[in-house]
């Protein structure tokens, strides 16, 4: 009789084939989930210990990294340190990646008010499909064009080379122009249709509402679009590799030679020997690369923080 | 200062300008790729080896090589964003682990491709010996796509409503049974869309491959399709230069005489490719919801 009961007591108790089921999906799809965040944590990692080995296996002083102007790491200048100045690769990604948002933020914004606020069905109908098209075109594409097309009618206007920051910029306003101005839709969209009658309903006219109202309320979405194409223009490699010249000295002018983070990571990388110095501070710009997008991050969450429509 | 109503007209007109010029450059984008590449074509270029040095050298191993790689990359990558996605929008809470997870998942996909790429190469060519190899190119392109795959899966559940989930459980289900049998069909139209778009974006990827996938193609035998021979089309492990990393490379450092046409070529077949994802995956889509549903 007890037997049976505790029999009884464990049949019950024991998880049902549902219940076993339940629990293994939850435990897959929660390693997936571990796995995505592993791989985070790898790279970042990965990344870290190697950008950090110039500065701690090689001794080369963090300043000297950010502020030092010739880049040769495999020659020693006449102090006996390595030529490992970083500031014009870093120069190179700012100017770069300023230049093309202060290029495409009023044309985005102003196709996607176009877009949004005076012809949605035109909107709708042609300039939808075409940026989402371009959104998906390759970057590769664009630095082929860029060589094709911007870098000889650089030439043919300011002489020299064509290759360059100005180059560059180009490829990267067309580049990041669909991206923001996709994001800057949806960031109008967001905004409530009440705000808009409203304005109207005062006598407004309709530049007014879009300049006094819509613009001002969607401010915050606007500006997380043009940090999103600055981080994509900063990240940017092959298209702007191809179009810079890839020479590693401070940018006199936008139309000489010059060179970016990724550009240099790109070229160098592989001609060099993993260990080496040569390597060592390659990897301290993918870990530059890697930070500036980590701050890009935190600027677009501390905007949608700030600026929530309440 | 102009009366309001003038203003109103100039600011308009200047918005239609601006417009107007938006859609004439990337109009002209799109013609350019397509006018100087379209020509290129030919049934002898789509399936020719490339020469190094010579005219009329072909892209066939290349488009070949970027669809097994991205077979490979959506292979490893679709079950790892689903069951990511179905745990963070069907059991995850709402606290801090998921909030950094989320923050995780965001970071990965805000990183530049150089850097997945020379993450690829640092663990998978140079630290567990892959080599450059269509394995390596499909595990960095599987961390290139699984933070916006993940996202787009997650979107999609969330246009299912939540009575569909609440019916699956009244009537006796657990959670994962409803996930399976209720809400994944119903979501798997939007999903599908979601695959086909995250496809063209890795379809074309060039950076994350460079240094993983490697930027020589040896020439394939297509008869041979043993996977253990190096020169199998289908053997994982031989180096394998993609579409989009043909034009890179062809042009950075090209010898051959032709690298612009073949470059042109080029570029209007990825173009080319990105439309038909973009259309299969709207075609598809409508197609399916219709089917699998009653509207």
């Amino acid at each position: 009789m007890m037997k049976s009961t505790q029999q009884l007591e464990q049949q019950l108790k024991r998880h049902s084939k549902a219940a076993k089921l339940e629990i293994w999906g939850k435990v897959v799809s929660f390693s997936a989930l571990i796995l995505i965040v592993a791989v985070v944590v790898g790279i970042i990692g990965f990344v870290a210990s190697k950008g950090l080995a110039t500065f701690f296996t090689n001794h080369v002083s963090l300043w000297d990294f950010l502020s030092g102007k010739s880049w040769n790491p495999g020659v020693t200048d006449a102090n006996g340190k390595p030529e490992v100045g970083a500031l014009p690769m870093i120069m190179g990604s700012f100017l770069i990646t300023v230049l093309s948002a202060i290029v495409a933020t009023p044309f985005a914004i102003g196709t996607a008010v176009f877009m949004n606020e005076i012809s949605p069905n035109k909107g709708a109908k042609i300039l939808q499909p075409v940026t989402e098209l371009l959104v998906g075109i390759p970057s590769v594409v664009y630095g082929f064009i860029g060589l094709s097309v911007v870098v000889p009618v650089t030439r043919a206007i300011f002489g020299g080379s064509g290759f360059g920051i100005l180059s560059g910029t180009c490829v990267l306003f067309v580049m990041i122009l669909p991206t923001v101005t996709s994001m800057s839709v949806d960031a109008l969209r967001a905004v409530p249709r009440y705000y808009r009658e409203a304005s109207l309903a005062l006598g407004a006219t309709q530049w007014q509402t879009i300049y006094k109202v819509v613009l001002r309320a969607a401010t915050p979405g606007l500006m997380t679009a043009v940090v999103f194409g600055m981080a994509r223009a900063f990240g940017e490699a092959l298209a702007v590799q191809m179009v810079i010249g890839n020479a590693a000295l401070m940018p006199g002018s936008l139309v000489d030679p010059s060179s970016t983070l990724t550009s240099v990571l790109t070229t160098g990388i592989g001609n060099t020997v993993m260990g080496s110095l040569q390597n060592n501070a390659l990897w301290s710009l993918a870990l530059v690369l890697l930070l500036m997008s980590l701050v890009f991050n935190l600027i677009v969450r501390l905007i949608g923080r700030k600026g929530r429509l309440q | 200062m102009m009366n309001p109503k003038t203003q109103n007209k100039v600011a308009i007109g200047t918005l239609y300008g601006v417009a107007g010029l938006v859609v004439l450059i990337l109009l002209a984008l799109l013609g350019y790729i397509l006018v100087s590449g379209l020509p290129q074509l030919s049934w002898h270029f789509l399936t020719a080896p490339a020469k190094a040095f010579l005219k009329g050298g072909g892209v066939g191993v290349q488009l070949y090589n970027s669809f097994y790689l991205l077979i490979l990359a959506m292979l490893i990558s679709f079950p790892i964003a689903l069951g990511a996605a179905i745990y963070l929008y069907e059991y995850a809470k709402d606290n801090w682990v998921t909030t950094t997870i989320r923050t995780a998942i965001e970071i990965l996909s805000s990183l530049p491709s150089v850097v997945v790429g020379l993450f690829g190469f640092l663990f998978f060519v140079v630290k567990l010996r892959l080599g450059f190899s269509i394995l390596s190119g499909a595990f960095a392109l599987t961390f290139f796509n699984l933070p916006l795959l993940t996202r787009s899966i997650e979107d999609s559940l969330r246009t299912i409503d939540t009575t569909q989930r609440e019916g699956g459980l009244a009537l006796g289900l657990s959670r994962w049974e409803t996930v399976t049998r209720v809400i994944l069909p119903a979501a798997v139209p939007s999903i599908l869309t979601g695959v086909i778009l995250s496809a063209g974006r890795v379809f074309g990827e060039a950076a994350a491959l460079i240094y993983t996938a490697g930027q020589s193609a040896p020439a394939l035998d297509f008869t041979d399709w043993n996977p253990f021979n190096i020169s199998s089309p289908l053997n994982p492990m031989r180096p394998a230069e993609t579409l989009a990393v043909h034009i890179w490379k062809i042009n950075s450092e090209g010898i051959m005489p032709d690298a612009k046409a073949i470059s042109s070529g080029s570029s209007a077949v990825l173009v080319l490719a990105i439309l038909l994802f973009n259309f299969a995956a709207r075609y598809l889509g409508k197609r399916l919801y219709k089917r699998l549903t009653s509207a």
